[in-house]
Formats: C-alpha cells, sequence, structure tokens
C-alpha cells in the first residue's frame, strides 16, 4: 500500500467479504440441505439454517445408500475414491520421476523423441479421445478393476516436466561427486535426486491427490460394476432420479462427503498447494 | 545441459518405460485410432466400415447441431473465461492492499479449487432448481419466471455460473502472485509523482499484470473448452433443446451414447487441432512473456 486511503480500505474489505459470501454460499447451502429431513424438500424451498437429521442422513447414505435410486453405500465409493487418488498421484510422480531422471541424466539415441511423445500427452486429454479409449480398455479387460481407474491416466507431461526442471536444478558436481564415490545411477537416484526433491514431489503430490479424486468421466464410462464406483462419479447416478424423488437431503449429504477429502487437504496443506500449483502451470 | 552423465545405454529405456507405455497404450494409440476412424463410415449394424475420405468432416460442418454446438460452446468459454478472470482480478486487487488479513482471506477463497467440477455443477444446480431452489424463489420476487430444463437461455447461465465458480480460486492465486511480483518502488514513484490510486492502477499494475493474465486467459480457456464436461454432464446434460451442448460434450453423446463412430472421430480430431494449438500459443507465448 502506498498511502493511506481510508475509502478504499474499506472498499477492499467489503468486496473480499462478498467474495467469500459467494464463493460460500453454495458449500453452505449443501452443508444445511444435508442437516435436514426430506419433507423439508417436499413442501418447500431450501432452509438457511441448521436442521436436526444430519447423523440419520449421513447415517444413511454411509451405510445403506440409496438403493431404489442406484447408490450403492457411501463408504464403499469414498474407499474407491481414496484408492484411485492416492494411486494416481504415486504412480504418476513414480513414473515422471524415473522418466525425468532418464532424460536429464542419460545421453541415448531418440531421447528427444521419447521426450517429445511425453509432451504430447499434454494435447490429448481424455475427452477428445473419449470412444477409441474406452475401447483398447475394454480390449484390455481393464473394465470394472482398479487398474482400469488408474492406469489409463497415469502418464504425466506435466509432473516430468516439473522433475525435469528440479533436476537441471541440481548441480552438476553432486553427480560427479557421487560417481567418484562409487555410487550407480539408481543409488544416485535413490540416495541424492529424490531426497533433494522431496518438497516438490509433496507439492505435486496434492495437487495430484486432488486431481484423481476429482476424476468423472473416466471413473464414469468404465465402471458399471457398483463396487467400482468412485464418489465424483457416482453422485451423478443419484442426482439423475433426484426429480421424480426430492431426496436432495442425501444427495447433498453425498456431495458435502464428496468434497470434504480434498478441500481438507487444500486447506490443511496450504502452502505446498499453492507451491505444487504454481510449479506444475510452469 | 548436464555435463555429469551415466554411461548406461539400457538403463534409461527402463527407466521411461512405464510412462511411455501408458503413453502410448492410452493417448497415441487411441488418438492415431481416432484419426483413422474419423476417414471411415460404418454401416448401422457395425459390420462394414468403408473409407470416405473428408466425407465426415464435411458432413460435421453441415450439420445445424454441429454448427450450433461451436456456437454454444464460443458463448459459454467466453463467459466463463470473462466471468472467472474478471471476479479474480477484482479479488486480488483487493487482497493486494491488505497486509494482516491477506493470508486469512485467501484461505477462504482458494479452497473451491479442491471441489470436483461435478459437484460445483451439482451445488448450483440445487440452488438454481425451479420447485426448492433460492434463486428461483428470489427471481420470482422480482417477476422473473426461472426455469433451466425448459428456457435454454437460463440453462447457460446456470452453467457458466457453476463452471465460474469453480475457476475463481485458481485465478485468484495466480493474479495474487501476479501482483506481488510487481516492484512496489514503482507505484511508489508514480505515487510521488502525484498519480492517485486509479491511475497507477491502469498505467502501471494492470499493464504489468498482462503476462499474467494472459496465461490465465490460454488456461481458463481450456478449462471452459475441456474440463466443464462434468459440470454440463451433471446438470443440464447440453439441453434444453441442445442450448448448452458445448464441444466436448457432443463427442461424448454422438459417439458413445449415439455410436456414431465417424462423426464422433472426425469431432475428436477437431477438438485435438484445437487443444494442439492452445498449447503452442501457451508454450512459445508464455515462454516469451508478454511484456514491452
Amino acid at each position: 500500500m502506498v498511502e493511506h486511503r481510508p475509502f478504499l480500505n474499506v472498499l477492499a474489505h467489503g468486496v473480499l467479504v462478498l467474495g467469500v459470501l459467494l464463493v460460500a454460499f453454495p458449500v453452505w447451502i449443501a452443508l444445511v440441505a444435508s442437516t435436514h429431513p426430506a419433507e423439508t424438500f417436499q413442501t418447500g424451498r431450501i432452509p438457511l439454517w441448521f436442521g436436526d437429521a444430519a447423523l440419520h442422513n449421513y447415517g444413511v447414505m454411509l451405510g445403506d445408500g440409496l438403493s431404489n435410486m442406484g447408490a450403492p453405500p457411501l463408504a464403499g465409493m469414498l474407499f474407491n475414491s481414496l484408492v484411485m487418488a492416492l494411486v494416481i498421484a504415486a504412480g504418476k510422480i513414480a513414473i515422471s520421476i524415473t522418466s525425468a531422471f532418464a532424460i536429464v541424466y542419460f545421453r541415448f539415441p531418440f531421447r528427444m523423441l521419447a521426450f517429445w511423445c511425453i509432451f504430447i500427452t499434454l494435447m490429448l486429454p481424455v475427452e477428445v479421445r473419449i470412444l477409441p479409449t474406452f475401447k483398447v480398455v475394454a480390449d484390455l479387460g481393464m473394465l470394472n478393476s482398479y487398474a482400469g481407474l488408474t492406469i489409463p491416466l497415469i502418464a504425466s507431461a506435466t509432473a516430468t516436466f516439473l522433475f525435469r526442471q528440479v533436476f537441471m536444478t541440481i548441480p552438476d558436481e553432486l553427480a560427479e561427486a557421487a560417481r567418484i564415490d562409487g555410487a550407480g545411477p539408481m543409488k544416485f537416484l535413490r540416495d541424492i535426486l529424490i531426497p533433494l526433491s522431496r518438497t516438490n514431489i509433496a507439492a505435486l503430490f496434492v495437487i495430484l491427490f486432488i486431481y484423481g479424486w476429482n476424476q468423472y468421466l473416466w471413473p464414469l464410462l468404465i465402471t458399471t460394476d457398483e463396487g467400482y464406483y468412485t464418489i465424483v462419479a457416482g453422485i451423478k447416478r443419484m442426482a439423475e432420479a433426484v426429480d421424480a424423488n426430492p431426496v436432495w437431503n442425501y444427495v447433498m449429504a453425498a456431495s458435502v462427503l464428496a468434497m470434504l477429502p480434498p478441500v481438507v487437504v487444500v486447506i490443511a496443506m496450504q502452502k505446498l498447494f499453492v507451491k505444487g500449483l504454481v510449479e506444475t502451470e510452469k | 545441459m548436464k555435463r555429469a552423465i551415466f554411461r548406461n545405454q539400457l538403463l534409461p529405456w527402463l527407466l521411461l518405460a512405464p510412462q511411455l507405455a501408458v503413453t502410448f497404450v492410452f493417448f497415441l494409440w487411441p488418438a492415431a485410432q481416432a484419426g483413422w476412424q474419423s476417414f471411415l463410415r460404418e454401416d448401422a449394424f457395425g459390420l462394414n466400415s468403408s473409407f470416405v475420405g473428408f466425407e465426415n468432416y464435411a458432413r460435421l460442418f453441415e450439420d445445424p447441431h454441429y454448427l450450433n454446438a461451436i456456437w454454444v460452446t464460443v458463448v459459454f468459454s467466453v463467459s466463463v473465461t470473462v466471468l472467472a478472470m474478471g471476479l479474480s482480478l477484482l479479488l486480488a486487487l483487493a487482497v493486494d492492499r491488505m497486509i494482516r488479513s491477506a493470508q486469512s482471506y485467501t484461505t477462504l477463497l482458494v479452497w473451491p479449487y479442491a471441489v470436483a467440477p461435478a459437484i460445483a455443477g451439482l451445488l448450483w444446480w440445487f440452488i438454481f432448481n425451479p420447485t426448492v431452489g433460492l434463486v428461483p424463489y428470489a427471481l420470482d420476487m422480482v417477476g422473473i419466471d426461472w426455469n433451466h430444463s425448459l428456457d435454454g437461455t437460463q440453462s447457460m447461465i446456470l452453467v457458466i455460473i457453476a463452471a465460474a465458480w469453480k475457476q475463481i480460486s485458481y485465478n485468484f492465486l495466480f493474479f495474487v502472485a501476479g501482483l506481488q511480483a510487481i516492484p512496489a518502488s514503482m507505484r511508489e514513484a508514480a505515487a510521488i509523482d502525484g498519480a492517485g490510486p486509479a491511475r497507477r492502477l491502469f498505467t502501471i499494475t494492470l499493464p504489468l499484470l498482462a503476462p499474467t493474465s494472459f496465461f490465465l486467459l490460454v488456461v481458463n480457456t481450456v478449462y471452459a473448452l475441456f474440463d466443464t464436461f462434468p459440470v454440463i454432464d451433471a446438470t443440464t446434460e447440453g439441453g434444453p433443446a441442445q442450448a448448452t451442448n458445448i464441444l466436448v460434450y457432443k463427442v461424448y453423446v454422438d459417439g458413445f451414447l449415439g455410436l456414431n463412430l465417424g462423426s464422433s472421430a472426425a469431432q475428436s480430431v477437431v477438438l485435438m487441432a484445437v487443444v494442439v494449438v492452445l498449447t503452442i500459443v501457451q508454450f512459445r507465448f508464455i515462454e516469451r512473456r508478454v511484456e514491452y
């Protein structure tokens, strides 16, 4: 701030408070709605303050699900989402570290070709190659499996670039010293490179966990077996039935449960989250 | 370029193998398939296919539904980008004035990044629900009849709001970082020369924010074009009467639900071309930085 302008300060606070309210509004409504009994929504409008059916709603959704609306118990879907998010995050990081290591520390024929192949994945989001990718996964027998949910999403140009950048900034002398001391490439990777990039790994993990958790189209395509539904994709099947049977309380309870884990991760690890976000976009 | 390198020849390929395998099997091969299929026409039973050259593309660009989808996509992307960037720039400028409270406001504004687009869509769909929603109730008092399942424009407004809401926190973080990178001495010098806050905003802050804004423009366009699929699918499903049928959603509907392989493949190729152009723009211009 350059000079003292009380009016502008008040204005800025006003804008920010409005912004915070706007951003929080839908989630507030969802939280409130998830604590009311179903009858509330058959008679009138969305209430603005909490009701007394929270335990009942969340209990029903977690334990029993809504079988008449095609929703299995949420506990199972939450578990699937967790598996998917963790495997995708860990897998992307692992294969990107080894790829970046190969590209930065070795000289071999077709090195740049390999680099460009990885780069091209940036230009092929799943949305533009839905059918052929689905067919490949079906032919490999990976429909309705954890492998099908995770492996096709595990390639990552962004993460490979990030680790390439990180490795480029590590002084050559370290690799020389390691070689003189008789360390092989894998020992150098394990004992020097990975420890040196652990904050980058942690920051990336936060971003990729959210990415994996929030996957929607892919799980929707390849899971037809309730046992493999993830929560974000599963809610859609619930919401489809809500017009005929307005059990908004259950749908909103499911939504709250679906956003809780990634939101908690962002708030609890805000520093790492911001670092990860800024780094992956360089 | 690294000086100290290891000499193994086999090891780098083993290290690259998992990434390359996934890339070939799930990215390059399906993309090539889409490219090939876009030149084929299958009969109604999917038994025979014949090579038809660019006929699928020609049909696509004569199809009024596809032309409509292009227009809908343009309206949607521009609105989402402008709304999301405008609101977040305003919030970032406000936070930039704060000293002690900046951190708390930031925490309160960034968490929607973690909300899945599908959930964001669902939340706004609930708020705008014609029977129980709060907004239709409020609009009713001023005489507006809200029903996004019948009115195409209202349906479009709904998905724009939901998609933009989700993107505010991302833009906000990058705008704040961009503002912090502007040296305070510049603004101080301008203030000493007698430039008021408004003048400084337009002659110093906004021009120096150009690289950040350009970067966000590309990122937001990509987001609006491709990552908003869940918002549409969880709410309007492209309706009513195709009023919110954006291109990525149409590929899915025509290919996966309608099983029109040739047309869907041609649409995929068109979208790939769009991503390629956007990626090149992003890399060329962001490397160079928009500055003077």
